[in-house]
């Protein structure tokens, strides 16, 4: 029997009071996908980050192809064999692919040799995994599947045989990660063995020979993925039964609440971020904007959310919002009944060193439920606020003292939607509401928009998970590069059509 | 780096520091053939066991009290306030043309004017740096910086040339009218049968002004909607605009607070003690304000003891200075170590501490 290409015996690691691994051992074996699934927080990365030699395990062992190996720190791991590709590319954005490929392993102090050897070596991996590039692209000028690809060049080119990736889909279009899962095969036929990091289920399903399900820094399981299902892994992922898709009746859409009209934005550095976009959103449904980040969604919610300038028209309950003058900030949307739940909690939806009754104030602090006198606030007021919230939204642990930042992303999230949604607003508008939110946390939240939905509120959701959209959502447009592609309705669309759209192709054009 | 209780952070870690700071300033003691264990006994024998030791150090606690309060404002909006001192010149220039100008009938009114006085000059200082910062971006650091410059050559302008009294050889303004002065703890004192307490000290009423200071500015920064925007733009400036909170608005507010603070200064040097305007009258508590906001830990309270720590020092140097042969820039440097353990190294001192609670098995609880 063939040594198993990474094994790791008994890895622990704690960062103060939080145990991050516990007592972690897994066997991965040669030319495989193996998967690790779990939740954020879970502890997945860190594993990583030990194999990689970013942090010391504070017990435990690594083999690699069967040798026991210490992996002080990334070069150490660069020599072993083992390639990561993160999250979040480390790429030099105005070099060349040949470039970037070649940075911290040139052969000397003169770069010509080593450029040359290095174009050599990129036309023969392109050829060997069908990894087809442009050597001399400049990084900036190429698109986000493309940088990937570079950055499994770069492993690829450093001799790596074990090749991680960190979440590799999150940036990426339907079509480029069905694309990136094409290449990873390919690699793994030519005797790669790939670690695939994530947390979609969809991805484990579809790519993985093997997966191993982390939960609260410990290894719950190792399956052949053949002999599992998505309910059984997210089970294991969350500790209980979970319900995947959204119960919901069908949406019984009333009057016009937001109408947006001809909306352009241009930014402070000139590009411009949304263009002609035009649509409405009736009381009673949600509308999906889906979409690869990036593509003006972000600034389409700073708009409504009175935080960006804009040109065109917007009309709430058919009266004109100010896009550009005195009126065009947070509070004077939120007294038009405009809710936001912002992409980024930690950014913008919470201030995390405050406690959580801060938190529940925060963008309200002028309502007079909040006020002792003309001068002073209610604090215990504004704590008692927080509290029958945090109960009715099921916030753990329902603490109003905590600071925010001592929540888990999943209760954060519902810290920001109870104090959005028990606004009663006309409109809520909702984005990435699941981004970092563990599996259990995802199924209230969507419940929770789903009932607000239900109360005849309009709502507008933006996210990157086209799953979410899927399934939350009664009608769906796209945007690409800031325009709206088309809207479609759930039931007379699939995941291709949407991918289409969402690299900017019209599908009915084609 | 381990966790450490709340009441360590806030109580034993500046505690340290001073420790740290005063064990080195005691090898530099040492280093010049003088006694520190003499040394430290004079400062606290000069200051702490002589009413009027404390009658000098309540004077220099009141200064720092209010520059401190007032860079720790604008510490909570994450603006560094280093134009103390030029904003103090200018409420010393408020305080003087306030009292020489209008005749005041008593002490009791007059402060009231003085304080006007000195808090609108201070926070019109603050308020350039604070619109350019607003406006136009540029940093608050290097404008209130230049201000401070500016403030020092205005005012070297104005008692030169203009406030100067005629034939007056001094840099100086007449003196005030019987009717600005403050009644000092020595005359308090003797009020309610204490003849000589305090005899000869510069304390005076506008210690009390400094302490009322210290709560309105507790009750503005964490209870009032006020002070809870300052906080969050403070905090994250992202969240703030989501929020619908202007930060241009925000940033200028509390300059005006912070430079109408550190304008207060004057009311206790310029019309509490010198009776008139005189050049360089902040001596340095402007600077030193930062330092008793940082180990303050921007908090009222804090900043409260940290005064009273610097008042401490500065009263205990001059006497080392008086009655040893410890040279006067050893006292500076004194001053400049405590500033040092608490501003600067106060992460290794916190460090330091987290091992030790790591040590007596403290975890953080969850």
């Amino acid at each position: 029997m063939t040594a198993p290409a990474i094994e790791l015996k008994g890895i622990s690691k704690a960062f103060g009071p939080v145990q991050a691994n516990k007592d972690i051992s897994i066997r991965v074996m040669p030319g495989t996908i193996h998967g690790i699934i779990g939740e954020n927080g879970a502890g997945k990365s860190t594993l990583m980050s030990i194999l990689y030699g970013f942090y010391k395990a504070d017990a435990g062992e690594v083999f690699i192809a069967g040798q026991k190996t210490e992996i002080p720190d990334s070069q150490a791991a660069i020599a072993a064999g083992i390639g990561m590709v993160f999250q979040h590319f480390k790429l030099v954005e105005n070099f060349t692919v040949l470039e970037n490929v070649v940075l911290g392993a040139e052969d000397g102090p003169r770069l010509g040799p080593s450029l040359r050897k290095a174009r050599k070596q990129l036309t023969e991996l392109a050829a060997e995994y069908e990894l087809s590039i442009d050597p001399d692209a400049v990084i900036q000028d190429i698109g986000v599947g493309m940088q990937q690809r570079v950055e499994i060049l770069k492993a690829l080119y450093r001799q790596a045989d074990i090749l991680i990736l960190d979440e590799p889909t999150g940036v990426l279009t339907p079509a480029e990660a069905d694309q990136l899962f094409r290449i990873l095969q390919r690699l793994k036929d030519e005797g790669k063995t790939i670690i695939l990091i994530t947390h979609k289920l969809r991805e484990i399903m579809e790519a993985t020979d093997t997966v191993s399900v982390m939960r609260r820094g410990e290894m719950t399981a190792t399956v052949k993925t053949a002999d599992t299902s998505p309910e059984e892994l997210a089970e294991l992922m969350v500790g209980r039964k979970v319900l995947l898709q959204v119960d919901k009746t069908p949406a019984k859409p009333g009057a016009p609440i937001l109408e947006v009209d001809r909306l352009n934005v241009t930014d402070a550095a000139g590009v411009h971020r949304v263009k002609d976009v035009s649509l409405t959103v009736r009381a009673g449904e949600v509308l999906g904007i889906a979409g690869v980040a990036g593509n003006g969604q972000s600034e389409l919610l700073e708009v409504l959310g009175g935080y960006q300038s804009a040109t065109g028209t917007i009309r709430m309950n058919g009266q004109p919002l100010d896009l550009t003058g005195r009126a065009s900030d947070g509070q004077s949307r939120r007294a038009r009944g405009i809710a936001h739940v912002p992409e980024d909690r930690q950014r913008e939806g919470l201030i995390m060193d405050f406690h959580a009754w801060e938190n529940v104030a925060f963008g309200y602090h002028h309502d007079g439920a909040y006020q002792a006198n003309r001068w002073l606030m209610n604090n215990a007021a504004i704590k008692a606020d927080t509290e029958a919230k945090m109960g009715r939204f099921d916030v753990r642990p329902p603490n109003p003292a905590l600071n925010a930042k001592n929540f888990s992303g999943g209760n954060q999230q519902k810290i920001v939607l109870a104090r959005e949604i028990e606004r009663n607003p006309d409109l809520l508008l909702v984005g990435q509401p699941t981004r970092g939110v563990d599996i259990g946390a995802i199924e209230f939240i969507h419940q929770q928009i789903i009932a607000l939905r239900d109360q005849g509120k309009a709502i507008l959701l933006v996210s990157v998970e086209l799953d979410e959209i899927m399934s939350l959502s009664d009608r769906i447009a796209v945007m690409f590069d800031g325009s709206i592609m088309g809207e479609r309705l759930p039931q007379d669309t699939d995941e291709r059509e949407l991918g289409l759209l969402m690299a900017g192709m019209n599908g009915k054009a084609a | 780096m381990k966790p450490i209780p709340g009441w360590a952070d806030v109580i034993l870690i500046p505690l340290v520091s001073v420790v740290l700071a005063a064990l080195c300033a005691a090898v530099l003691v040492l280093a010049i053939d003088e006694n520190p264990v003499e040394a430290m006994k004079l400062m606290i024998d000069g200051t702490l066991f002589r009413s009027a030791g404390w009658g000098f150090m309540l004077y220099y606690t009141t200064n720092f009290i209010f520059t401190g309060l007032a860079v720790s404002i604008a510490f909570h909006a994450a603006l560094f306030n280093i134009g103390g001192e030029g904003q103090a010149m200018l409420g010393g220039l408020g305080v003087a043309l306030v009292c020489l100008f209008i005749p005041w009938p008593h002490w009791t009114l007059a402060i009231i004017g003085a304080s006007v006085g000195a808090m609108v000059f201070g926070a019109i200082w603050a308020a350039i740096p604070a619109y350019l910062q607003a406006k136009r971006g540029s940093h608050i650091v290097i404008t209130t910086i230049m201000f401070n410059f500016i403030a020092a050559a205005l005012l070297n302008y104005l008692l030169v040339n203009t406030l100067k009294p005629v034939g007056s050889m001094d840099p100086a303004t007449a003196s005030f009218p019987a009717g600005t002065h403050l009644p000092t703890f020595q005359d308090m004192a003797a009020l309610v049968g204490f003849d000589g307490m305090f005899r000869g000290s510069p304390a005076n009423v506008s210690f009390f002004l400094a302490i009322i200071a210290c709560v309105a500015l507790w009750a503005l920064i964490w209870r009032t909607r006020l002070g809870y925007q300052i906080r969050a733009l403070g905090h994250s400036p992202s969240a703030a605009q989501y929020a619908g909170i202007s930060p241009a608005k925000i940033i200028v507010v509390t300059m005006l607070i912070s430079g109408g603070l550190a304008g207060m200064m004057a009311v206790n040097t310029t019309q509490g003690e010198a009776e008139r305007l005189i050049l360089n009258f902040t001596e340095g508590a402007g600077f030193l304000g930062i330092a008793v906001a940082l180990m303050g830990r921007s908090h009222p309270f804090g900043v409260f003891l940290a005064a009273l720590l610097f008042g401490f020092l500065f009263q205990g140097g001059a006497e080392l200075g008086f009655w040893t042969s410890i040279p006067r820039e050893l006292i500076l440097v004194i001053q400049a170590l405590v500033i040092l353990f608490v501003g600067a190294l106060d992460n290794m001192v916190r460090m330091m501490v987290g091992q030790v609670f790591g040590l007596i098995g403290y975890k953080e609880a969850a």
